[in-house]
């Protein structure tokens, strides 16, 4: 079973390149029985989400 | 020949404040964000029959300030190879913030829900504390952080640019997103629940 620390480095890597067949799987494994490293997912995938909507970037729109 | 739409130096003018506000966020430097922005609006002078109109003029200033931006980041990773040592902690040292080595690496304190946190993006003091909170990211891991996230460059483009390797980007990705999350989680959203 991967740690903690390992499932963040995946979480993380999962946004910038194609994880393994493997890897997804030991992570799918991880992430049903480990609450808070769900919880990371969802914070990783909303920081991913809203980073681009900073309000300085938004007002590229205006004119 | 010159287009219509071609833009004076009035027209480019206007944005300054706007191009501003975008290099200093990148660079966090007012007088190289001053300098990039002043390039900006020269080149854009220079030769504005580059301008299509198939975007807006504001969209194509910000399109020619972007380049400028990721000179500097070459030019601030190049003069920084590896982040100084000092800057920039191992990766044990780095884990040792984060997890527990004695409990087979579980988190020191456990990622808790955000609740809907989509909610707190039109809030004007949610971007204070997420600007405050990306600010503290070391020059190296903030570059990459900022070509990824705010540029949507792709990591291959960032280690082209960096002349970095893609198993460092992903590690400088890594840390940017593990500190920002700890930050924003302690900052805002253990408030806001």
């Amino acid at each position: 079973m991967l740690t903690c620390r390992q499932v963040s480095h995946l979480v993380s890597e999962a946004e910038d390149r194609r994880l393994g067949l493997l890897e997804r799987w030991r992570l799918r494994v991880h992430l049903k029985v480990c609450e808070g490293c769900r919880n990371f997912q969802d914070h990783i995938r909303f920081m991913r989400r809203v980073t681009h909507r900073h309000p300085i970037l938004r007002d590229e729109d205006k004119e | 020949m010159s287009s219509p739409a071609s833009p004076t130096q009035p027209d480019v003018a206007q944005h300054r404040d706007y191009l501003y506000r975008y290099a200093l966020l990148h660079l966090r430097d007012a007088s190289r964000a001053d300098d990039v922005v002043q390039e900006t609006l020269l080149a854009a002078v220079e030769s504005p029959d580059r301008f299509s109109g198939r975007s807006s003029l504001r969209t194509w200033l910000t399109g020619i300030l972007k380049h400028k931006i990721i000179d500097v980041f070459r030019k601030q990773a190049r003069e920084t190879p590896v982040d100084a040592p000092a800057a920039i902690e191992s990766d044990e040292d780095f884990a040792d913030l984060h997890f527990n080595k004695q409990d087979t690496d579980h988190w020191h304190s456990f990622p808790t829900t955000w609740g809907d946190p989509e909610r707190s993006l039109e809030q004007k003091r949610f971007w204070e504390v997420f600007d405050q909170c990306s600010q503290q990211m070391p020059g190296q891991v903030a570059r990459v952080f900022h070509m990824r996230e705010f540029m949507g460059l792709e990591t291959d483009q960032i280690c082209q640019e960096l002349s970095i390797t893609p198993t460092n980007c992903w590690v400088m990705l890594y840390r940017a997103r593990m500190n920002l999350r700890q930050c924003l989680e302690a900052r805002w959203f253990a408030g806001a629940r």
